[in-house]
């Protein structure tokens, strides 16, 4: 798959999810923070925005802490996007 | 690409949707061994069902006395009497069985010290005919939809369901008779387009909220299932009634369970004062949406909202232990902190009214059949959830309600559909021979336009007028503008231009695609909400006002009966409302206050 059509099946997965929570956080979290993250953060972020919602969503509201060190780094950024 | 070219599959029966509806009806079909196929725009467990946190109602009677009757009465009362009674005496009778069957398929309920399930206050929820709240949701925490929607999910694995992930379906087949013979799809991950032929199509798309600025749904609840209906030339039923959840966040519309106000959460405004006591003296903070949002909006409008522009009234849950919040309502400080910028442990929250439901849509029977005017079936086509309009929840729906919905008449659906195709044992009728043309003449369309309009610019309008013009609370002259300026969107939808036109994972075609779903939505819901003359449940009119003639607005004489807007020069028909339920006598119209 081309860089291209991967990042836009990620979008779809970002904004199409089961929750207006994540479609707003994780939608804005890709235009504003995902073009500047290393690779190895952009593929932590790609596994997180597989996982349905109500594995991510505790994650991102702190009910539940992460295990994988890479991907905790990019759940720490998503806590701190503010959608008001 | 021509009609000819495009590859079909057969299957006895396809389902479009795999929320809960999709899912419930499937497990009919499939156990029943039916070749059956099921496309979703997500991963089955990834659909909007999940978002369900309060509960399913059912009246069980495990923490108080209930009765289906009284179910029936809070829901005929509910609905504004528009709901249909046969259909509602249906539901509320089903409801105890098929909560229980779910119970049995692995879903892990909340329970009681004694291992009942556990039920909680709802708004609406009454005893003895409206005498005093009963504990009627059944709830697994706060993830009741995603709780249930798993286990429907397992059930249907077991059942060797076949499923078609990231597939968007485009439109209805339908022959010269009228009956519908499957549907046009478009594989995301491929871009190709494939026809799946069947004996019976059921839509469980779910609801259409993304047509209004301010909404709790999901970005996917874009209206496909009512969009491939309309422009397969059904009429859809009551669009005007969108239900307006009383506690969205001001700003992001993410949602504030109503199990916050069943756990004792307050509402109160500029003033601290608990308003609901003067609007509703018996239910207060637990009366029914619409008249929880209406009371809202007069606050509001009468200048005791809050905050610097005074534009919201605050949910209050400081004077609750903060273990009970933790323990029986986790997600909401956690939504409150992200969306609204407050701990409400320690302050309240700011809400507003907000999109949340749409009461209309294809109109049904509570078997799961899409009906004419007349009430004759057409033939091939069932619809589930909140796509359908059985109607059950009239013009105004009671919370927990639709989780019901979805159950009841997933299965009911599922039944009809086997029942149709095992004992008249029919066999696929010939696709007709350009099956596919307006689908891809709009296909077509997208690749070839140009100097067109943007998708996200015009979706935006469309959603801007929605919420101007027909939003909470309706005005004569706003509507009749609205009116006029969604036709003004249509043009814009009519030329959408996308700069990609790549095959594999092309989203931005796909939410142009989305976008030509969502115009007849808000058509659809426009044209009906200015016909009506008169205010009912969640279609509140300025110019129908309380009074004595018309308690609460309502024009029973002239106005008791469902409208059917059809595409076709955007005409409004009407039919009326079931007044005769299966087995119980009428409940008769009657002035609604809580
Ligand atoms: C925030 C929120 C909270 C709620 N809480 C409650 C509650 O506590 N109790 C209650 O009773 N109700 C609640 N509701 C309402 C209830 O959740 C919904 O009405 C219900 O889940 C709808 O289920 P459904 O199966 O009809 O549709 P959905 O669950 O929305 O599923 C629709 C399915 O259709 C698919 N689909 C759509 N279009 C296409 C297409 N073109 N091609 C292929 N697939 C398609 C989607 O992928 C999805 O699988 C809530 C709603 C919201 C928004």
């Amino acid at each position: 798959m081309e860089a291209s059509e991967a990042l836009n099946k990620l979008r779809w997965r970002c904004t199409r999810r089961a929750m207006l929570e994540t479609d707003l956080l994780l939608g804005k979290f890709l235009d504003e923070i995902f073009p500047a993250l290393t690779p190895q953060q952009a593929a932590a972020f790609v596994v997180l925005a597989d996982l349905e919602d109500l594995e991510l969503w505790p994650l991102v509201n702190g009910s539940q802490e992460c295990d994988d060190v890479s991907q905790a780094e990019v759940v720490a950024m998503l806590r701190r996007v503010r959608v008001k | 690409m021509s009609t000819l070219k495009i590859p079909v599959r057969k299957f006895d029966a396809v389902i479009v949707g795999a929320g809960g509806a999709g899912l419930r009806a499937a497990i009919q079909l499939s156990e029943s061994g039916l070749k059956t196929a099921v496309l979703s725009k997500v991963f089955p467990t990834r659909s909007h069902t999940v978002a369900a946190q309060g509960g399913v109602s059912a009246s069980l009677g495990n923490s108080e006395e209930d009765h289906w009757h009284w179910h029936m009465y809070d829901t005929v009362k509910g609905s504004d009497w528009l709901g249909d009674q046969d259909a509602i005496e249906y539901m509320c009778r089903k409801a105890p069985e098929v909560v229980v069957e779910l119970e049995h398929f692995g879903m892990p309920f909340d329970r009681t010290d004694e291992g009942k399930i556990y039920q909680r206050p709802f708004g609406g929820h009454m005893s003895n005919f409206g005498e005093k709240p009963v504990r009627r949701a059944c709830a697994a925490a706060d993830r009741t939809g995603h709780a249930m929607l798993h286990a429907l999910y397992q059930r249907n694995v077991r059942a060797n369901t076949q499923f078609f992930v990231e597939w968007m379906a485009l439109d209805l087949i339908r022959d010269e008779t009228g009956q519908v013979l499957g549907v046009i799809a478009l594989e995301m991950e491929t871009g190709e387009v494939v026809a799946f032929h069947a004996k019976a199509t059921i839509f469980a798309t779910g609801g259409a909220g993304r047509i209004f600025y301010s909404s709790t749904n999901a970005f996917i609840n874009t209206g496909d299932g009512l969009g491939m209906a309309a422009r397969a030339g059904i009429a859809l039923e009551d669009m005007e009634f969108w239900q307006f959840h009383p506690t969205g966040v001001a700003g992001a519309g993410v949602l504030i369970t109503e199990g916050v106000r069943g756990e004792g959460g307050i509402l109160r405004n500029s003033d601290n004062e608990r308003f609901m006591e003067r609007y509703a003296p018996n239910a207060k903070d637990l009366a029914s949406r619409d008249i929880v949002s209406r009371a809202m909006v007069t606050e509001i409008n009468e200048g005791r909202g809050c905050g610097p522009n005074k534009d919201y009234v605050l949910l209050d849950i400081t004077h609750l232990d903060p273990a009970t919040i933790m323990k029986r309502l986790p997600g909401i400080r956690e939504i409150s902190i992200q969306f609204a910028g407050i701990d409400p442990i320690k302050a309240p929250i700011p809400v507003v009214p907000t999109c949340h439901y749409q009461m209309g849509g294809i109109p049904t029977n509570y078997r799961g059949e899409v009906v004419n005017q007349d009430g004759s079936v057409v033939k091939g086509f069932y619809a589930a959830g909140e796509v359908a309009c059985a109607s059950v929840h009239g013009a105004n729906r009671l919370g927990t309600n639709s989780l019901l919905d979805l159950l009841v008449f997933g299965k009911s659906s599922g039944d009809s559909v086997v029942e149709a195709i095992k004992q008249n044992n029919v066999a696929h009728k010939d696709l007709p021979e350009n099956f596919a043309d307006l689908t891809m003449a709009r296909l077509n369309r997208l690749e070839t336009q140009t100097d067109g309009s943007s998708v996200n610019e015009t979706r935006l309008e469309l959603q801007r007028t929605m919420q101007k013009h027909c939003g909470v609370f309706r005005f004569k002259d706003m509507m009749v503008d609205g009116v006029a300026k969604i036709l003004e969107v249509e043009k814009l939808v009519a030329k959408t231009e996308i700069k990609d036109k790549s095959k594999v994972w092309n989203t931005a075609r796909v939410e142009a695609l989305e976008l030509d779903n969502l115009i007849e939505v808000a058509k659809a819901t426009m044209i009906s909400a200015e016909a009506r003359k008169e205010s009912r449940g969640a279609h509140v009119r300025d110019d129908a006002p309380d009074s004595e003639a018309f308690p609460n607005g309502r024009n029973d004489a002239e106005w008791h009966k469902h409208s059917l807007w059809h595409r076709e020069g955007n005409k409004l028909s009407y039919k009326p409302v079931n007044m005769t339920p299966l087995s119980v006598e009428t409940i008769a119209l009657k002035t609604r206050s809580y």
